[in-house]
């Protein structure tokens, strides 16, 4: 996802967040939204990251960060060592999905996961009509250079969740400018999960 | 911007424990009087709340940063220790102290024994990294510093930042422990030992007591063609030196052909120079039985007011980078505030010694180091 000047995403994180709260954040990138829930909600912040010029600019934020890949990062956190948990635009970028989440609902009481909604409209029409893979602005890169593995859609994590038995607590679709309130499934560019055990 | 110039530097000496009043070891034997030479460097604030404790690896010594002084060694972190580098000497306080049993000034077996008046040699007693750490408190507390800002040292440095974080969890806020461990595993014992053989094969070793004859020069520049080569990495020689040959007439001569082996015998050569042979027994034995890996040095209540930075080096070979994992793993189990960086240089365990320019350790520490609300 590219960065913008204020993203809604995190914005919208930090809105499900309360103050004082400890957050884990798995695969924070360069630190943007753990610095603005210490800035905004005085949150203790812990972050993981595999990119060696990230966890610098982490660390220039002031920011603890454990360089480590998203898939290896979680073991030897005591359970429920953290409030949340965060896999935001890095769920798609896992291998192991299933453990990840697991892993993450083991060491937080709860977990958000923000990820690109597949089914968007303007996917849809890229791929129905356009007979290629979508670039969009949710799904920015070509095929041969993404870093996403997988591809899911507002349902498919719903459904994921019910098969699992874990609770959704909150759910907030964004789309260009703003919340989507409607028909999240189709004009929800991104989505975000607040889910429990 | 220039950087300001970090002004004279001299080494200082502090002397205590005088019989009666020795220094108990941790092997339950007394030494003393002890002296340690030291270093400063920046001011010490009013509130003594700025001091950050440098400790130096194997073969180093307290001179950390500044000018050449005469014929001695040169300084060791001159890139990361003055005015306006990452240890900030227009901010902090910074320090280094030569660690007991070594030849750089503080007491070791090269010492004269003032109850025989003869160089301590094999009567000095063995030497621990917490006897070496509660050595250095006694200076500390001299100086009215109730709390360092940090202690951070490469390699057995980093053991000795780790052993203060053990012995005196009160006493540090930050702790940046580089290319280190917890414990040495066996292949690092082994290539202590093979370096300690090297020298006790030496005749002139003679059991220690070489003082004012010859030196085990030979053996000990054994030994330290040893330690170099775990010290770089297969790349960085590779780079340094491939096989090129020192000369085009290559004679298989058993002389050093090859420029790697020239380079070693150089190495070594300049090495039993500026260090004693005893003292590299006794430092890597210390080193050898250092162990906190029983996880005894957090607390249980873990670390509340202590922060770490653990740095590892991807081409390290000597001090892998799963040895620094271990320590992390131990700090996230207890609870404790911790960023781990390990960073791809290939320069081997000497990357902390060096600053690479794509990425700069210095970086990290500079701003990690930095009080946060």
């Amino acid at each position: 996802m590219k960065p913008t000047a204020e993203r809604l995403d995190h914005q919208a994180i930090c809105g499900l967040i309360e103050p004082e709260a400890k957050v884990l954040d798995l695969g924070c990138g360069n630190g943007d939204l753990l610095h603005l829930l210490v800035t905004q909600k005085k949150v203790k912040a812990q972050g993981v990251e595999l990119n060696n010029d990230a966890i610098h600019s982490c660390v220039e934020k002031g920011l603890s960060v454990i360089h480590s890949d998203i898939d290896s990062g979680l073991p030897y956190y005591p359970d429920r060592s953290f409030d949340y948990v965060i896999l935001n635009q890095s769920l798609q970028e896992v291998k192991g999905v299933e453990s990840v989440i697991r892993e993450a609902l083991r060491v937080g009481k709860k977990v958000i996961i923000g990820f690109p909604n597949f089914a968007h409209v303007e996917a849809r029409i890229l791929l129905c009509f356009g007979g290629r893979a979508p670039i969009s602005s949710s799904l920015p890169y070509e095929w041969y250079s993404t870093p996403n593995l997988r591809f899911l859609a507002v349902k498919d994590f719903r459904d994921f969740c019910r098969q699992k038995g874990y609770k959704i607590l909150a759910a907030r679709y964004l789309g260009k400018r703003g919340k989507v309130f409607f028909m999240p499934n189709l004009w929800a560019l991104h989505a975000i999960f607040v889910i429990t055990k | 911007m220039a950087l300001k110039d970090i002004g004279t530097v001299e080494t200082k000496y502090f002397t205590f424990a005088e019989p009666p009043h020795e220094f108990k070891l941790e092997s339950g034997r007394t030494l003393g009087p002890i002296t340690l030479a030291y270093e400063t460097y920046g001011k010490l604030s009013a509130d003594k709340s700025n001091a950050i404790l440098v400790m130096h690896a194997f073969s180093g010594n307290a001179h950390v940063a500044g000018p050449e002084q005469g014929d001695q060694d040169p300084p060791w972190w001159d890139f990361m220790v003055g005015p306006g580098k990452a240890l900030d000497t227009e901010q902090y306080f910074v320090l280094c102290i030569n660690v007991i049993g070594g030849c750089k000034g503080s007491t070791g077996p090269s010492t004269v024994n003032p109850k025989t008046r003869e160089p301590y040699g094999l009567d000095f007693p063995q030497i621990t990294i917490g006897d070496m750490v509660r050595s250095q408190k006694v200076l500390i507390d001299s100086l009215g510093i109730k709390k360092l800002h940090a202690v951070i040292g490469g390699s057995m440095g980093g053991m000795l930042a780790l052993q203060w974080v053990a012995s005196y969890p009160e006493s540090v806020e930050c702790v940046i422990p580089i290319a280190a461990t917890l414990k040495h595993s066996p292949q690092q014992i082994a290539f202590n030992e093979v370096g300690r053989q090297a020298i006790m094969a030496d005749p002139a070793w003679n059991h220690g007591n070489y003082y004012g004859g010859a030196m085990p020069e030979k053996g000990l520049a054994v030994a330290r063609m040893v330690g170099h080569i775990t010290y770089m990495s297969n790349d960085s020689m590779e780079k340094k030196f491939s096989r090129r040959l020192k000369d085009d007439n290559s004679g298989f001569k058993f002389s050093a052909d090859f420029e790697i082996e020239g380079y070693l015998q150089h190495r070594g050569m300049t090495f039993v120079k500026r260090f004693d042979a005893n003292s590299y027994l006794y430092i890597t034995k210390a080193m050898d039985y250092f162990d906190l890996s029983d996880a005894k040095w957090i607390p249980e209540g873990g670390l509340p007011n202590v922060r770490f930075l653990v740095i590892a080096f991807k081409s390290d070979w000597l001090y892998p980078s799963v040895q620094s994992q271990e320590m992390v793993k131990q700090l996230k189990m207890r609870h404790v505030d911790a960023t781990y960086c390990e960073t791809d240089s290939t320069y081997g365990h000497d990357t902390f010694l060096i600053e690479s320019e794509k990425e700069k350790q210095s970086h990290l520490i500079r701003h990690f180091l930095a009080k946060r609300s």
